[in-house]
């Protein structure tokens, strides 16, 4: 090198020189105003004619566990159908066949077009329209014995989240690149194949953010199932308090177990985004939790990267 | 076959919507020959290649591979389309290389190659996986198995890609400019193996802009313009000494 480094800056030699990362006041200054806000919070709840010891002893009732349980069970099923209906209407809607591709967008626009109320209503009142199912000289049997409240939720609850996953499989779908389909076909895989092996695979990392987001909503809608007679954990604090007028109490010990569920279930999707995420580079990995804290107040160079 | 004519494009038609883009393809190839397509962006070269494996349907004429009619079945005077699952049948035994190389991200360099053996031919896993090593040191990368393709520079992944499609066990490999999204100084390892592949007698077709590699290695060189051969002969010729004056410019600019 001939030029010579200005003179201001000289001095020290660079091997001495220590680099300070940008430090973040702001978010200092943020999270101490949010840790004021909920101190106040938690001191009017603590003031209010709240009786801990009674949300206490209600958390360990066994209906409510119950009722969790069943508010998480009906989840599943209803997230397994409708992420079964997703993909296929999805798939479907993506076919070259004009009638294969508007009956998945039919279904689409009924079930996302109406209320998830109304729908439930249907479910449970189908008995109405067709006294009894059953496949001709095979099996028969009534209505209203096999659409229980429970069936009647699931298949609600799973058609109608069917037609939303079914417009987000579809963003995933569009999002991989069409050489891999074609590339996938050079191989002499079947279109079907290659959406299977290669296409879903790689649409799932970006199905999987939003549908996580849909399961936790659905953990909650599963509270309208109480409408058509679902003992879910909701409708049993609201017989409870019907009767001992603990009703603050009560909705308090719901939400901590609505809270608790919904944790164990963004758990569950930051790993299963993890394991879509593979063969992509790290910087899209989700951060496990300590790399995430130490990325927002931290000076750690590596995880600001 | 009494010939050994490998692919036969008789009077190849292709439009998207009104904008004909193949007008009227003929060709033959040889078994173990090696033919380059020359040209201009926008001649068709890429959309006659997808034709070959069926990826694009065609509007007229006919394609056959072997002793069969790409895509279509032939009854009387028409050709039905065949259905997706007889059209995938018949690109097992046709491999194709892409510009930008389309490796399946989320599979290692191993499961890329083994994929469609073990999925379409049902080879078993362990022998397709001991296929797929000798394949990759053909190719120069052995012991790169567990790697993904995002790991690897472009000439590997293009290198995996011409495994991934040798892997098939083809009788015919398309080649649709493999070097044009390469760093210039990749594009010569990747020649290199495409050399070695055309000595060992496979057929290929190979659209590219490498006139030193169509210069070395092809049997024929076929020029294309404006959606039809308009030259075709030894490299010798089409390149030494050009006839048409669209070959004469195009050749003027590559140069
Ligand atoms: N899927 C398609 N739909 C409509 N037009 C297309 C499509 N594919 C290619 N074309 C058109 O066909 C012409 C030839 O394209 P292409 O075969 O890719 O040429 P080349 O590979 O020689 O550059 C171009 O004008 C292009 O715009
Ligand atoms: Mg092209």
């Amino acid at each position: 090198m001939k030029t010579q480094p200005a003179p201001s800056i000289t001095g020290t030699a660079a091997a001495d020189l220590k680099i300070v990362p940008r430090r973040h006041i702001g978010r200092w200054i943020g999270a101490a105003a949010v840790v004021l806000l909920l101190v106040w919070l938690a001191v009017s709840f603590s003031r209010a004619k709240i009786n801990w010891p009674t949300v206490q002893e209600y958390l360990a009732v066994p209906v409510l566990i119950q009722g969790i349980g069943v508010a998480l069970i009906l989840t599943a099923v209803a997230m397994a159908i409708g992420l079964v209906l997703g993909v296929v209407t999805a798939v479907m809607r993506l076919s070259k066949n004009p009638v294969v591709s508007g009956v998945a967008w039919l279904y689409i626009w009924v079930f996302r077009g109406t209320p998830v109320y109304l729908q439930l209503l249907m479910w449970f009142n189908l008995a109405l329209i067709f006294p009894v199912i059953g496949i001709p000289g095979l099996y028969s049997g009534r209505m209203i014995d096999i659409l229980t409240p429970f069936v009647a939720a699931s298949i609600g609850l799973g058609l109608n989240q069917g037609a939303y996953t079914s417009e987000v499989v579809r963003g995933g779908i569009l999002s991989v690149d069409e050489g891999q389909l074609e590339a996938a076909q050079a191989v002499g895989m079947t279109r079907l194949q290659a959406m299977r092996r290669i296409v879903l695979p790689q649409a799932m990392r970006v199905i999987i953010p939003p549908v996580g987001n849909e399961v936790i909503g659905m953990l909650k809608t599963t509270s309208l199932a109480s409408a058509i007679g679902v003992s879910e954990i909701l409708s049993e604090a609201q017989h409870i308090y019907y009767v001992n007028n603990r009703i603050m109490e009560l909705l308090i010990v719901c939400a901590v177990w609505y809270l608790g569920a919904v944790s164990i279930l963004s758990i569950g999707q930051f790993y299963l985004e993890r394991f879509f995420a593979k063969g992509s580079s790290s910087r899209q990995l989700p951060m496990t939790p300590l790399q995430r804290l130490s990325s927002i107040f931290g000076t750690n160079r590596k995880a600001q990267s | 076959m009494t010939t050994n004519v490998l692919v036969r494009a008789e009077n190849v038609h292709k439009s998207f919507g009104l904008n004909e883009v193949l007008k009227g393809i003929n060709l033959e190839v040889n078994s173990g020959e090696v033919v380059c397509l020359l040209g201009a962006s926008g001649s068709g070269k890429s959309t006659f290649l997808r034709c070959i494996n069926h990826l694009e349907t065609l509007s007229n004429g006919r394609i056959w591979v072997g002793d069969k009619v790409v895509g279509y079945r032939q009854d009387g005077n028409r050709l039905f389309e065949l259905s997706d699952k007889e059209a995938a049948r018949q690109r097992r035994s046709i491999g194709m290389v892409f510009q930008r190389f389309n490796l399946f991200p989320h599979m290692t360099v191993l499961e890329n190659i083994i994929e469609g053996p073990v999925l379409v031919n049902k080879v078993k896993p362990a022998e397709a996986k001991r296929h797929a090593s000798e394949l990759l040191a053909r190719v120069g990368l052995e012991g790169r198995e567990g790697s993904y393709p995002r790991q690897l520079s472009g000439g590997q992944q293009q290198r995996v890609a011409i495994a991934r499609a040798l892997a098939m066990k083809p009788e015919l490999i398309l080649f649709d400019e493999p070097t044009s999204a390469l760093d210039p100084e990749l594009v010569g390892e990747v020649l290199d193996v495409m050399k070695d592949l055309a000595k060992s007698g496979l057929t290929m077709i190979v659209v590219t802009h490498e006139i030193g590699f169509a210069k070395e290695v092809a049997d024929r060189v076929a020029f294309m313009h404006g959606g039809e051969i308009v030259e075709i002969g030894p490299p010798a010729e089409v390149l030494g000494n050009p006839q048409h004056e669209r070959t004469k410019a195009f050749l003027s600019r590559v140069f």
